[in-house]
């Protein structure tokens, strides 16, 4: 187990650094000057002044030498300040990864909510109508972008029915229930995909499960086949969901983008998408690193959890 | 960063073209012709909505190659108020038998277009995952080593990078988009996950006797890596590929619905619907329209891919 | 739905008295529709069984026993399966039964035992657990009451330091201990019918021989009836006091254990016997010792179903089925045209050896090669440890 999280720690930090140096590297070399995010249009053609602001902010060291710099601020918890509003990098990110952590952690908690215990039962009734019947709809919940799903959302529940806004975000700070109505939308857009997903390899896993001796010989103790199913096929069976949980968190990391973009919610995603549109390269860096890092550190956890569900693990480390 | 990341829905392994039981050396035209009749005849064991699916992605890929060929297909760029000969926001009526859109453009022609842009999408980035992802794979799992070693840290380095943000990141950077420059960009992104079950699958395939044999025999190193690693390698690159046609599919259209797919006025199903999304209460037909062919295009590649494993399944289960 | 909690009333069986009949099964059948084919994996399969007593099913790999045993006990085979014929227990049919009411009757009055310790006991769950909650689903005792009670069965089937084994994991445990815990559960709720499916192939030789014994013992101090099935005929010897020999999904001999020792009648139970190990060759003697193999169930021969494998195999053999008879005592029952040690079974020995036949010269073969060795099997003596 010590020897999983030095492993995973020393992942962490090879990962980290190959991810920034290529963002840092794609910054520069792909078309676009990042000096331009930093003065106004018109100003751009003063050769004079376009030099001064490069001078001002390092632009003409070699890549390296920036990025080695860069590196060494970032250590020390600088992610340097944003070319376009001047803010801290650090300042924005605070105010706005709550926003995007909570968005994913409904989608998430309300994924496995209802996927468990549908993938759970369908595969108890593997082959009948009612399996066939949820297999069919985990195939079409996987038919849906995430943005189709929104906008039907949208159309239904904000734009016809009124019952949740169309667009924005209230902080938990504005009262609970504002901040659940903003939320509720664009996590159950998220959530639909992540439904389907989950619930076909719980499903798959629990009829794998479901073929165990151990399950045939607590059947021939006379136990119900609800606590044969839940006690004895589900926790085995929710190994790979957990990984799958884990591994699916660079789909949900990219689906919010998309859904902060169209909810336009405040999000991390909304403001990566918008630095890069502004080649506001400090704040381009700093999310990715920080995108990566959780990443990693949620497949890192993940495995934990695994640990915890699967004792023979745990016992044998 | 690719498929596997933005959907891993697991079970991508197996080898569904399989004609037989041990078909482990395709062996030329017979080979060919066999797969040509295994696949009639598997067409006519489908369930009938599998059938339905594999009817509509006909002719959703005649449509989108032969899009040029339509008679009275209209322009899907024209945008016919401007020269007062159309309206926008238009139901259906005979010309434009899907109506137009905000601009008066017809829906159907964008459809069809658009399409064409999902479509050569999707296949040029499995044609690509497998070109670049099968030859690297099925050296690392042949050849080992360091290379292996290496070859592997960097694809999973790669894959714990979200695909979608590299995309939105390198298409915005490079602010020229056009088919040819997203599937070369896609490309970077897909190769990660090819060349990981290539290599599981050489891996596999090294082992086997008749790959021994030929080493026996004196056949050199590349010969085998070529005449029976890569052959083996295919099966197993097609099968995953169907799974990963949909997921292209889906990305490009939301690269599109950002705005970063391929450059107005080109039609793409992802741009009609955010176009569209803005006058939802005015007229919801342009929105629906896109989002219906996108589903069910991607609903029946699903719908084959399933299919598809569970026969195979059932074959080796067979066996 | 199959989903349900209420316990269903179960007919305790009338205080009867020692040696009424508890289990008679009669001309049952079995068979799975395959792609393939059918596959008859038990073909009119009968015998009776009284309180207390014992019976051991023995037959080579894929004879049908467990799927004899399952068929009675009710417990799914497989979604393409047909079950036919009759099985009493207690007086009640138990094919008729609906499954609720076959849920009410496992683990409480008919328990079972798997081959596979390692795969029987669910690996997430701590094996005082798995006795636990058999125990809280039949009887209304409370968490800690129960944990005493699975405490004391542990100790009864001899688990060492059994407090703190408890908690423990099954993969934590040797396979003995694991078979062990199995059988703790199985008896946790008294049955009065245990079925033992190969409950020691697993595991060790001499592991073996000590849960065999405490099988045994448990059966006679709890007056339990047990069939124990196997597929070597040295674990029943002198343990159960009946014996059926499958074939091919039929019962080919059927008599009380020691006569069949005694006095073999059927050819196959004959090969058997010369398979049993034997304590003065290192290993187990395989059960290849009979050439050939068993039969696939979707494509039977015609006639005799051991025709093929044989040593004595005449014309008449490939053409009729012999039916299971009566052979000297009423008891002692063969289904054999040439049962061994009769006039007509020599001849038709002799015959086969002059024809060449390859399993009779592998017959003749290992005989000569026993000369001068001991002759009969090492049977165990069943003493209780
Ligand atoms: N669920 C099933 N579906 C199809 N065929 C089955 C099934 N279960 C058992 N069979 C077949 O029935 C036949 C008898 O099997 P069974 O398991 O009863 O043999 P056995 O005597 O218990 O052998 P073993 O010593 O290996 O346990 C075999 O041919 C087997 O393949
Ligand atoms: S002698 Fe004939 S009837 Fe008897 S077992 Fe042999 S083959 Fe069957
Ligand atoms: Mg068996």
């Amino acid at each position: 187990m010590q020897k999983m999280i030095v492993g995973r720690l020393t992942r962490l930090v090879v990962t980290v650094l190959v991810v920034s140096f290529v963002t840092f590297v794609g910054v520069n070399v792909l078309p676009g000057d990042p000096v331009n995010a930093l003065i106004p249009i018109d100003a751009q053609q003063d050769r004079e002044f376009v030099e001064q602001i490069r001078e001002e902010w390092g632009l003409n060291d070699p890549m390296v030498v920036r990025y080695g710099r860069w590196l060494g601020d970032a250590v020390q918890g600088d992610l340097g300040r944003s070319l376009v509003t001047g803010q801290p990098v650090t300042d924005e990110i605070t105010h706005r990864l709550p926003i995007t952590l909570e968005l994913m952690a409904v989608a998430v908690g309300f994924s496995l909510l209802i996927a468990v215990p549908l993938g759970a039962f369908s595969g108890y009734r593997e082959g009948r109508r009612s399996d066939r019947l949820v297999s069919g709809l985990a195939q079409a919940g996987l038919s849906l972008p995430v943005f189709v799903t929104g906008l039907i959302l949208i159309y239904v529940f904000a734009l016809r029915l009124q019952w949740f806004p169309a667009v924005g975000w209230n902080r938990l700070s504005d009262g609970l229930g504002p901040n659940l109505k903003s939320v509720a939308l664009p996590a159950l857009s998220l959530a639909v995909t992540e439904i389907a997903v989950y619930t076909r390899v719980l499903r798959s896993d629990m009829i794998a499960t479901l073929k165990e001796n151990y399950i045939l010989s607590a059947r021939a103790k006379g136990l119900t086949d609800r606590f044969v199913l839940f006690r004895h096929g589900l926790r085995p069976s929710l190994l790979t969901l957990v990984t799958v949980v884990g591994l699916n968190i660079g789909f949900l990391i990219g689906g919010s983008l998309v859904i902060e973009y169209l909810f336009a919610i405040p999000g991390l995603g909304k403001r990566l998408f918008s630095a890069i549109q502004q080649r506001d390269f400090m704040m381009v860096q700093a999310i990715t690193v920080l995108i990566t890092v959780f990443y990693v550190i949620v497949n890192t956890a993940t495995d934990l959890v695994y640990m915890v569900v699967d004792p023979r693990i745990r016992r044998t480390n | 960063m690719s498929e596997s990341s933005v959907r891993p829905s697991g079970q991508t392994s197996g080898a569904p073209f399989e004609t037989s039981s041990g078909r482990l050396r395709p062996g030329g035209r017979a080979w060919t012709r066999s797969t040509a009749r295994a696949f009639q005849g598997a067409v006519g064991k489908m369930p009938w909505l599998t059938k339905i699916c594999f009817l509509w992605l006909i002719l959703v890929i005649l449509a989108a190659a032969l899009a040029d060929l339509i008679p009275g297909l209209a322009d899907p760029n024209y945008q016919g108020f401007v020269f007062g000969d159309g309206k926008t926001n238009e139901g259906p009526t005979a010309s434009h038998w899907l109506g137009t859109d905000n601009v008066s453009r017809d829906i159907l022609a964008r459809l069809i277009y658009g399409a064409r842009v999902s479509l050569i999408f999707a296949f040029s980035l499995v044609a690509a995952g497998i070109i670049i992802g099968g030859t690297l794979g099925s050296i690392a799992g042949y050849f080992r080593g360091p290379l292996e070693t290496f070859l592997m840290a960097l694809v999973d380095t790669w894959l714990s990078f979200p695909a979608l943000i590299g995309l939105v990141f390198v298409t915005t950077m490079l602010g020229m988009r056009n088919l040819l420059v997203l599937v070369l960009v896609g490309s970077i992104f897909v190769w990660p996950s090819y060349t990981r079950i290539a290599r599981a699958t050489a891996l596999s395939v090294s082992g086997q006797d008749f790959v021994t044999a030929a080493r026996a025999i004196g056949t050199s190193r590349r010969q085998i890596l070529v005449r029976e690693i890569f052959p083996n390698v295919l099966p197993a690159m097609l099968a995953y590929s169907l799974v990963g046609l949909p997921v292209l599919i889906i990305l490009e259209s939301t690269l599109s619905f950002l705005g970063l797919g391929v450059e107005i006025p080109t039609a793409s199903w992802g741009g009609m619907i955010n176009q569209a999304r803005q006058d939802l209460l005015i007229n919801i037909w342009p929105a629906v329209w896109p989002a219906a062919m996108l589903f069910m295009t991607v609903y029946s590649f699903n719908n084959l891919a399933d299919w598809v494993r569970k026969q195979a399944a059932a074959r080796s289960a067979a066996i | 739905m199959a989903i349900s909690q209420e316990p269903v009333d179960t007919s305790t069986p009338s205080e009867s008295m020692e040696g009424s009949e508890i289990l008679r099964v009669e001309d049952l059948h079995t068979s799975f529709f395959l792609p393939i084919g059918e596959l008859q994996a038990v073909r009119g399969v009968s015998f009776t069984l009284k309180r207390g007593q014992s019976l051991g099913i023995v037959g080579e790999s894929g004879s049908g026993k467990t799927v004899l045993a399952r068929s009675i006990m009710g417990l799914t085979l497989a979604k393409h399966v047909e079950i036919s014929g009759k099985a009493f227990f207690n007086g009640r049919d138990l094919l008729t039964l609906s499954r609720r009411e076959m849920r009410s009757l496992w683990g409480t009055e008919i328990a079972m035992i798997f081959q596979d310790p390692m795969t029987s006991l669910n690996p997430m769950v701590k094996i005082g657990r798995q006795v636990i909650e058999h125990l809280r689903q039949h009887k209304n005792v409370d968490r800690r009451e129960a944990k005493q009670i699975a405490l004391d069965l542990l100790n009864e089937v001899r688990i060492p330091e059994a407090e703190s084994r408890i908690d423990r994991l099954p993969h934590e445990l040797s396979g003995g201990m694991r078979q062990r815990v199995s059988i703790a559960s199985a008896l946790a709720c008294e049955p009065s019918l245990l079925f033992a499916d190969e409950p020691t192939t697993a595991l060790d030789v001499t592991v073996q021989h000590q849960i065999l014994n405490l099988l045994s013992r448990e059966q006679r101090q709890r007056n339990m009836t047990m069939v124990l099935v196997t597929h070597d005929l040295g674990v029943i010897a002198g343990r159960t006091d009946e014996t059926l020999v499958m074939y091919a999904g039929k019962v080919v001999e059927q008599a009380p254990t020691a006569e069949i020792f005694d006095n073999t009648q059927h050819p196959y139970t004959e090969a058997l016997m010369r398979s049993i190990p034997r304590t003065s060759q290192p290993s187990h003697t395989p059960l290849a010792a009979i050439t050939g193999r068993p039969p696939v169930a979707t494509h039977l021969p015609k006639g005799c179903a051991f025709s093929p494998r044989c040593p004595y195999v005449q014309p008449r053999c490939h053409e009729e089925d012999p039916s299971l008879v009566s052979i000297g005592t009423s008891e002692h029952k063969a289904a054999c045209w040439y049962p061994v040690g009769s006039d007509a079974n020599r001849e038709a020995f002799e015959r086969n050896l002059s024809d060449r036949l390859p399993q009779t010269l592998a017959v003749a073969e290992a005989l000569d090669a026993d000369q001068g060795s001991e002759t009969s099997a090492d049977v165990p003596d069943g003493e209780l440890t």
